[in-house]
């Protein structure tokens, strides 16, 4: 037996687990007297801003998350979203972010490991994946690494666990220097009678740890990632947790397996703040006691105490209540995949999370209060002020030059380099690989659905304006589904953002999530599940706001489908939604940023009404046969638009000069809700009349075929060449 | 065709192989865990993708010395058709029924992309519906696929005809000797490839070159 004494409660110490006095208080009246070491690293645990929200919660309120097709919206371990057939998708989004800056490789996979687990906790098995990741600026010396460490960190784990990576985003800005972002999403698919769920139900049940053992790494994780980094930050290393990808194969194995055999009442993966939060969570929704018994927790390292084992962020786990006739059952499903099972604790009816260590009891505290009374702050917040259109007098450029420049920006170039590292293939259900608008995947065993996902936000524009860009990234998302042919069913938010301390922070976090509340409304696309990491700060510089929007669409038939990729020659080209002068917006585009260094004025806005609109007609098209060639207009406008579809296809296009003087606008204006299509000819006609009646703004603007992309009156680009460009940047960058 | 398909706790293809041998054969392979003793009588033993035990030194090492592998070594002695695809191929390599090894790609990289493939031989029960010389596409999702063999081992296979895939047209995905994509033991009963056949059998893969092979078994175990 280790000889062990507890630290002294001081102000330090409070301190050192970012509890303020205010909170301290609360504690104190909460359980009547001081608490001791242990208790007050479960405080600590569960009341941290990664755990309990208690800067956003008041905002995140007012997000709509239900509608007809919404299981389970948030609170649970992910969203749970109905697809029809008696199955359902179930889906989240979850950053890494902290522990991916101070540890590229781990960080990063164990992100991907967390977010699979959420997934198959609730009985679905994973189906797809996606990774938002956001570096600094490539000249920064840091970024190469962070780009090779979490890039081979995602592919590392989901590689080997078995999921394909179906699409995300990379996007390099100085802002992220010193805190890259890494945004992960899964989705699973599960028979909407067998969902299951973390309310524990029952007195008296077994309490379950399953999986890997527990050791000391990520204690403190939590709290790691609800603070600024300063420039201590190598010395939180090891507050990473460290990824087994084997493992968590496994485990979702024996979890499924376990499953179908009847035996589990509730689970709860162990993510952050580990056994602790996992605990109070099945205890508290259930609204029972929890007593565990510390000495049966397999463990990895020798003498860890109380404390280390209530917060480690072990990786690789599951809490389980379990039907006690069935236990030995399940004993024999864990023992078959060589993963740890044991019997650690019991359901009671006390409402108190006590812990026993070497039989005596360390800690015992209210369950409920636990989870519910964490403070929730109403902070202030400062709007951003949005800057009015600025005035411009650009000096006029070189159409084609612009082109050849921008596609083989940092920011605009392929993302190939990146996703041949992960496997796209596996599960033999792909139909739309990363590089597209969104991926799509068959539903497995159905004969004609299939999923689409997308994840999407434009962060310069959010830091512009924080409500217009936060509705573009919902906008944008559900456009991306939308031109696949899917219906956009439901979305995740992940919303990274500085320190909310801050009037300034608070007031992008809260412009943001009442644009993303205003466009899920409109757009009939609710937020079922998300996560927000705040504190994105390095020394008092802040991360762009980067509210991620990762969504989900359901296509009923998968032969009724559109890609990005020009399908034949001499097809029509169709410009859909843009109301007056092909573009016009400048202000805040990639355009204006990359040739004139110009990051003034506001972004684009976007018309949900329109944009509804817009995507309902495109979706018509594709269900009734009439193209099979969508493509949207994002970043770069509609020139890089129609340079990507080219590249996809190696096929070019004769387009005509836009009307007008300003060319740079018509071509890389980032006007919202605009589609490109292309048709068969002895369709154009039909086609306009369509969108004609149905108040929808269209334009016949070129016809697809030959080597070259010719923009209007600028000289022709041959395909090969913008290939070249686009797919020169990246290899050559990670070479150097 | 009676297919028994080997069930690693790292396997991960096991599933997308199952569904080929369905879709193609109409018949139902039956998974085999590891640590079973005694395999069934069937026509075609798969080894199929993934990461084994993990493997996190060398890809299949473990795998190759686990029990059910002497069975394997018997049933290929017996000359049932065994089949390692991927992880399959490393296993097969390890357990020394395939000449050769595998390393970490030459890029050090995990790849997936599609690649090009000449059939380099079909005088055997997997290629035999393939024209010999003939270039298909085929997807790879590897992270050790770098093909070795020391120069006798070379010129043997070459001598007998045992090299059944080459990567073609400057695809080489992994730096493999002689462009090298599978092998077959002396025999012809055993093969193993990189590549993922199994993943590129219907319209909705893009194409269906993977298909000959499966149908190829299919008529020789008729």
């Amino acid at each position: 037996m280790s000889t062990y004494s507890e630290p002294k409660i001081t102000p330090e110490l409070i301190e050192s687990h970012g509890l303020n006095s205010e909170e301290y208080d609360k504690i104190l009246s909460l359980i009547e007297r001081t608490p001791n070491f242990t208790e007050l690293g479960i405080f600590s645990a569960m009341w941290n801003e990664h755990c309990s929200y208690k800067s956003s919660k008041k905002w995140l309120k007012t997000l709509p998350t239900t509608g007809e097709c919404v299981i389970m919206g948030p609170g649970e371990n992910a969203g749970v979203v109905d697809i029809g057939d008696g199955q359902a998708v179930v889906f989240k989004m979850e950053s890494h972010n902290h522990p991916s800056f101070i540890e590229p490789y781990q960080g990063a996979a164990t992100g991907v490991g967390g977010i699979l687990r959420d997934v198959f906790t609730m009985g679905a098995r994973p189906v797809a994946a996606m990774n938002a990741l956001r570096f600094g600026e490539p000249q920064d010396h840091k970024t190469q690494h962070l780009v090779s460490g979490v890039v081979s960190g995602v592919g590392g784990y989901g590689n080997c666990f078995g999921v394909p990576v179906v699409g995300g985003e990379v996007e390099f800005d100085p802002r992220y220097n010193t805190n890259n972002l890494v945004n992960a999403f899964a989705a699973g698919i599960v028979d909407t009678d067998a969902i299951f769920y973390s309310e524990a139900k029952g007195i008296g049940l077994p309490v379950v740890y399953l999986g890997a053992k527990t050791g000391r790494d990520g204690v403190g994780g939590a709290t790691m990632a609800s603070a600024e980094f300063d420039n201590d930050i190598e010395e939180k290393r090891p507050t990473v947790q460290v990824g087994d990808p084997f493992t968590e194969k496994r485990l979702m194995e024996a979890t499924l397996e376990l499953m179908a055999t009847g035996a589990v009442v509730a689970i709860q993966d162990m993510g952050a703040a580990g056994l602790t939060c996992s605990a109070v969570e099945m205890g508290a929704k259930g609204g029972l006691g929890i007593t565990l018994d510390l000495d049966n927790v397999p463990v990895r390292e020798e003498n860890m105490i109380p404390y280390e084992m209530m917060l480690s962020e072990s990786q690789e786990r599951m809490l389980m209540v379990l039907h006690p006739e069935k236990e030995a059952q399940a004993r024999a499903v864990f023992e078959k995949w060589e993963l740890d099972f044991a019997t650690v604790g019991i359901t009671t009816d006390t409402l108190r999370f006590s812990i026993i260590w070497q039989g005596k009891e360390v800690a015992n505290l209210p369950i409920r209060e636990l989870g519910d009374e964490a403070p929730e702050y109403d902070r202030d917040w400062i709007a951003t002020i949005v800057d009015e259109e600025p005035k411009r007098d650009l000096p006029q450029t070189d159409i084609a030059d612009v082109m050849l420049e921008l596609v083989g920006t940092p920011n605009l170039c392929s993302r190939r380099w990146i996703w041949e590292q992960y496997d796209t293939l596996i599960q033999g259900n792909s139909l739309q690989l990363p590089g597209g608008d969104a991926g799509v995947i068959r539903v497995d065993g159905h004969k004609s659905k299939a999923l689409a996902f997308s994840s999407d936000v434009t962060p310069r524009y959010c830091n512009a304006d924080p409500f217009e860009g936060a509705k573009q990234a919902v906008a944008e998302c559900w456009r991306n589904i939308s031109a696949t042919g899917a219906t956009p069913l439901a979305c995740s938010d992940n919303l990274n953002f500085g320190n909310p301390e801050k009037p300034e922070i608070m007031g992008q976090l809260v412009g943001a999530i009442k644009g993303i509340g205003q466009a899920c409304r409109e757009l009939g696309f609710p937020i079922v599940s998300g996560n927000v990491s705040l504190y994105n700060e390095t020394n008092g510089i802040g991360i762009l706001p980067t509210p991620t929007i990762a969504g989900v669409g359901l296509l009923q038939d998968k032969s009724k489908m559109a890609k990005i990729a020009f399908a034949e020659e001499n097809q029509q080209i169709i410009l859909i939604g843009a109301p007056k002068n092909w573009g016009s917006h400048l202000s805040q585009s990639r355009f204006l940023e990359e040739i004139h260094g110009d990051k003034n004025g506001p972004p684009p806005p976007v018309n949900l009404g329109q944009e509804k609109a817009n995507g309902e007609f495109i979706r018509a098209l594709i269900g009734a046969n009439l193209t099979q060639t969508v493509h949207d207009c994002s970043d770069g406008g509609l020139g890089i638009a129609l340079a990507e579809m080219a590249m996809a296809a190696n096929m070019g296009a004769t387009i005509s000069q836009p009307p007008g003087n300003d060319i740079a606008s018509a071509f890389f204006g980032e006007d919202q809700g605009r589609y490109v299509v292309c048709v068969d000819k002895d369709q154009l006609q039909n086609i306009m009349e369509l969108a004609q009646k149905s108040g929808i703004f269209s334009l016949h603007i070129g016809t697809s075929g030959g080597e070259t992309l010719k923009l209007g009156n600028a000289r022709a680009i041959s395909v090969k060449q913008l290939k070249q460009r686009h797919e020169g940047w990246f290899p050559k960058y990670m070479a150097t | 065709m009676k297919s028994l398909i080997i069930q690693f706790p790292g396997s991960n293809r096991d599933r997308d192989m199952i569904a080929a041998i369905d879709k193609i054969s109409g018949t139902s392979a039956t998974l085999v865990w590891h640590k079973e003793t005694k395999l069934p009588k069937a026509d075609l033993i798969v080894i199929p993708g993934g990461f084994s035990y993990g493997d996190y030194l060398r890809a299949g090492a473990i795998a190759a010395r686990s029990p059910i592998i002497e069975e394997i070594r018997k049933a290929a002695d017996d000359g049932v058709l065994i089949l390692g695809v991927c992880n399959g191929f490393q296993i097969l390599t390890e357990a020394g029924l395939l000449p050769g090894g595998l390393m970490r790609n030459a890029s050090l990289k995990f790849v997936c992309k599609n690649v090009e493939l000449t059939i380099s031989s079909t005088k055997n029960s997997f290629t035999r519906r393939y024209k010999k010389g003939q270039t298909i596409t085929c997807p790879v999702a590897h992270h050790d696929g770098n093909y070795f063999a020391d120069k006798k081992t070379m010129q043997a296979i070459k001598d007998n005809d045992q090299i059944a895939f080459r990567y073609a047209n400057g695809t080489n995905p992994n730096g493999s000797i002689d462009d090298i994509a599978g092998v077959l033991n002396k025999q012809k009963n055993v093969l193993g490839l990189m590549p993922h056949p199994e993943n590129f059998i219907e319209a909705d893969h893009g194409g269906s070159d993977g298909r000959p092979l499966f149908e190829g078994l299919l008529e020789a175990v008729k």
